[in-house]
């Protein structure tokens, strides 16, 4: 039998989901509001007019933007960084997780290695040696600038470790007595079960490279090589509105840097939420992907 | 000589797994111990035109540079800075979090329960250039929609990120949008771990849901918050540089200037490479210090450990 709500419980139930309503619309509305700006006139922008809805709906914004090759191309660096980097972080990870994650009479130096990775854990150069060494080892000003210092990702290989280690032991010792190597056992038996796992892995590199802007900012000299997060940084920093070239546009009055900024910002957004449902799916389970303890 | 057969034999066997990790071991040296190594430089009279041999050769001066920025009027104020928005970003970090998970948790409807968290996540998963950029926008006091509103209601614009009294609520308010979905996953794990025959008992023994809430779901959850709180204090020299430098300005320094902003501006824009050095070890030793012991304490009180 189901026990009766008390009135207060009702009020209670009625006041917690107004609450929740609130709460949501709260996070949601900055980017909503950015979407209905990039989608707005420029007047109706300045005057404070738009809320959550387009106001005098142009796509002059758009248009500008498309029209700026800077914008392009820093677009392309971003995903040239973000396939680039996660192909080869994704490799360094399996390849490390799964030659550490042999039983130490498989290989013997397994736990010195370890101990190489994990102080690096706990332990890095700072700022500045960092600086010096990637400008002396001459990546400089490249894109491997944004690539290789990353490209170790300690934390992903310990998840994908404790991973690996959870699978039987008789699935890998069989195909070793069978005579294949350790590559073949790699490639052939452990990574095809461990895709879901590697996917989490792979997609949340792929996001975090696709939202880094730093290394871009002192790691690269040149702005045209900037991925697009760091353009964007310099175009939401550079107040001045003489840095917008509008005369090339002197057509469209409709776009100024208030809706210009705003269309960029979302262009920025929107491949985080074309992946944004596996992201969600992955994150309870990418929180508990290296809680699999021995 | 049995000694040496067995290591040639296992070397013989196992040089495919070291030929595996040769890729990984190579990155890790450049980018990570080369590095550290040049932590030497804080120790220094670092000259930056040499590049690395520098770490080598330029002049030893002993702790110099920590007795320049020790005797820095700035460097105290930053770290004030650093401590105190740490801090409230912590607390606000676990609270409002713990709130929303325990009214979410109340929520029967599934489809409205899922619509929230999936809608709570969404900063999450993005940059703080990203969200800076927004915050700038809506934020502005001439055209920022906030202002506006405020405007229309008869008060004064406030210039939320260009003022010494608002700026750190700014920045914590902004830190608790784009972060608290994570806290929220966990305490929500923990919400529906706890064994729900203890309500039912509750229940039969006349407990409302006060009562219940008090004697059953808040015990059920304090590992969690334990958990959590403790891993943010080992963090409490991170005020979050990201955040920070997306968000700050000149005029708010005095307020928001953090220790890894002022490491970046001592190094990268006043070039003085030995003395940022200086700095970021500083709190690199501190930092350290405080995660050992967190962990420390994190496996004490709530059995946690990450490896």
């Amino acid at each position: 039998m189901k026990i009766k709500s008390s009135p207060a419980r009702k009020v209670f139930l009625g006041v917690n989901y107004f609450f929740l309503t609130l709460v949501m619309c709260i996070s949601l509305f900055p980017l909503i509001h950015i979407f209905a700006l990039s989608l707005s006139s420029n007047s109706a922008a300045q005057a404070g007019w738009v809320t959550i809805f387009p106001v005098n709906f142009t796509l002059d914004s758009y248009q500008y933007i498309l029209s700026k090759p800077e914008f392009f191309k820093s677009f392309g660096v971003s995903v040239v960084r973000v396939v680039l980097g996660t192909v080869l972080s994704v490799a360094l990870t399996i390849l490390s997780a799964y030659t550490m994650s042999q039983p130490d009479e498989r290989f013997h130096a397994r736990k010195y290695y370890v101990w190489v990775f994990m102080v690096t854990m706990v332990f890095s150069g700072g700022l500045i040696p960092m600086f010096i060494v990637i400008k002396s080892v001459g990546i400089y000003n490249s894109i491997w600038a944004l690539i290789l210092p990353s490209a170790v990702q300690t934390f992903n290989i310990i998840l994908m470790l404790n991973f690996f280690r959870g699978l039987p032991y008789a699935l890998t010792e069989s195909a070793l007595i069978d005579g294949a190597n350790h590559f073949q056992i790699m490639m052939k038996i452990v990574v095809p079960i461990s895709k879901p796992s590697l996917a989490t892995v792979g997609l949340f590199t792929m996001v975090n490279h696709w939202n880094s802007w730093f290394d871009g900012m002192i790691y690269l000299s040149d702005t045209a090589k900037y991925p697009l997060q760091t353009y964007l940084r310099n175009v939401i920093q550079s107040v001045d509105i003489a840095s917008i070239d509008l005369t090339s546009v002197s057509a469209m009055t409709n776009v100024s840097q208030k809706t210009v900024t705003a269309a960029q910002i979302f262009v920025a957004i929107i491949p985080i939420l074309l992946v944004y449902p596996l992201l969600q799916k992955y994150f309870i389970s990418g929180m508990t992907l290296g809680s699999v303890k021995e | 000589m049995k000694q040496k057969k067995d290591l040639g034999s296992i070397m013989k066997r196992e040089w495919p797994l070291h030929l595996m990790l040769l890729p990984a071991i190579i990155l890790l040296v450049i980018f990570a111990y080369l590095p550290m190594v040049g932590i030497v430089i804080a120790f220094q009279d670092f000259v930056p035109s040499g590049g690395m041999k520098g770490f080598f050769t330029s002049q030893w001066v002993g702790l110099d540079n920590f007795k320049y920025i020790f005797g820095m009027k700035d460097f105290r104020q930053v770290l004030v800075n650093t401590l105190v928005i740490a801090l409230m970003k912590i607390a606000a970090g676990i609270i409002v979090p713990l709130i929303l998970a325990l009214l979410l948790n109340e929520v029967s409807n599934k489809i409205f329960k899922k619509a929230t968290q999936t809608i709570i996540y969404v900063p999450y998963f993005l940059s703080w250039v990203v969200l800076g950029g927004i915050l700038v926008d809506i934020l502005s006091p001439t055209t920022g929609i906030v202002n506006t509103l405020i405007t229309a209601l008869g008060h004064e614009p406030v210039f939320f990120l260009g003022s010494l009294e608002t700026i750190r609520g700014a920045l914590v308010a902004s830190d608790v949008w784009k972060g608290c979905g994570y806290n929220m996953v966990i305490f929500l794990a923990a919400l529906t771990a706890i064994d729900q025959s203890q309500y039912e008992a509750a229940k039969v023994d006349g407990a409302g849901y006060f009562k219940q809430m008090i004697y059953i779901t808040l015990p059920g959850i304090l590992p969690q918050i334990i958990l959590v709180t403790v891993l943010g204090m080992g963090n409490i020299l991170n005020a979050g540089f990201d955040q920070v430098f997306n968000l700050y300005s000149p005029i708010v320094y005095e307020k928001a200037d953090i220790l890894d902003t002022f490491v970046y501006r001592l190094g990268m824009l006043n070039l003085q490479y030995s003395v940022s050095t200086a700095v970021g070890l500083f709190k690199s030793v501190i930092s350290f210090i405080l995660i050992a012991s967190s962990f420390t304490l994190a496996k004490k009180f709530a059995n946690y450990r990450i490896f």
